[in-house]
């Protein structure tokens, strides 16, 4: 039990995350999150709005459903198979970020700077939310995947506009985490 | 009904995601500091791996369960797509210390502000999707 409980290594979940992929493809479908997101839209009726979202998303149900998986494993998690020990971040990160005003750095998943509920209800709490997440879900559209499609599918077989986009995922992270970060906090 | 089997994966991913700490904010900022070797180790060693099932599938070794070849979709060509895109992706992902999967298994951790993370990412999409014969390639 206690492999189950503890946080698992990199060399655990990196190979089981190539056995997702293998799993996807057994099954005849390719190994991606983002274009669930589309989905939405269609479902929402963004079809009358543009011609882009007149597809069938009934077609898209298989997709749909690894997502509510996501969510299912994602609650498993944290309510049977989680420890309360702090993710063990490096002490260097857990100061610099004290210095940028997050406390207890890795003591939680998440910041409640940024995660707490009562941010949610304040302008510049929601803007972030909502701001970070438009940059997700316009950028891995117009990249044409994300990290799943893209780094994992589109890097394991060797596509040129896939390490493109990766390149582009770290140019942008580096830019948020080194000169944005710092001036939003 | 057959698609249950696609349920069944993505619970084993939300629990790979959380159990390897993906899906915290500070893992991600941890990794775009190059102060942990955690996340370029999970991401670098599932690519490295699915290369070689992606091999396997190129010769015919491994096949689907129908018995057919596995053909791996070609992404879409073009430089300020791609190079453009992953950077606003990139901006984001740093921000919200979450990508499209990560996002989901929050939800399952009962984390209620990512909620609106992924309306912005819906809305994020919808936007592209307005805008896709006018963008750039």
């Amino acid at each position: 039990m206690d492999f189950i409980t503890q946080p698992w290594a990199w060399y655990v979940a990196g190979p089981m995350i190539a056995v997702i992929l293998l799993l996807m493809n057994y099954f005849g479908r390719g190994f991606g999150v983002s274009t669930n997101l589309e989905t939405f839209c269609t479902i929402g009726g963004a079809g009358k709005a543009s011609d882009y979202f007149k597809k069938d998303w009934k077609a898209q149900t298989w997709s749909l459903l690894f997502v509510v998986g996501i969510i299912v494993g994602g609650y498993i998690s944290a309510r049977y198979l989680m420890t309360a020990e702090a993710i063990a971040l490096n002490p260097k990160t857990v100061s610099e970020l004290a210095a940028l005003g997050f406390e207890n750095a890795g003591q939680s998943y998440v910041p409640s700077e940024i995660f707490s509920t009562e941010n949610i209800f304040s302008l510049k709490g929601f803007a972030i939310l909502i701001g970070a997440g438009f940059m997700v879900g316009f950028g891995s559209r117009y990249a044409g995947g994300c990290t799943s499609g893209h780094a994992i599918t589109g890097l394991s077989s060797l596509q040129l506009p896939s390490l493109l986009a990766v390149i582009g995922f770290f140019a942008g992270g580096l830019i948020m985490t080194w000169f944005l970060i710092p001036l939003l906090f | 009904m057959k698609n249950v089997k696609f349920l069944v994966i993505g619970v084993l991913f939300g629990i790979i995601l959380s159990k390897s700490e993906v899906v915290s904010w500070y893992r991600i900022y941890e990794m775009f500091k190059f102060q942990s070797f955690h996340m370029f180790g999970i991401i670098g060693s599932a690519v490295v791996i699915s290369m070689v099932f992606m091999q396997l599938f190129k010769n015919g070794r491994i096949k689907n369960f129908k018995g057919e070849n596995i053909i791996t979709k070609e992404k879409k060509k073009g430089l300020i797509r791609t190079v453009v895109g992953g950077t606003i992706f990139g901006l984001g992902w740093a921000l919200a210390g979450a990508c499209p999967g990560p996002m989901f298994v929050l939800v399952g951790h009962g984390i209620t502000a990512i909620l609106i993370v992924i309306l912005g990412a819906t809305i994020g999409a919808f936007v592209y999707g307005l805008l896709s014969n006018k963008l750039p390639n």
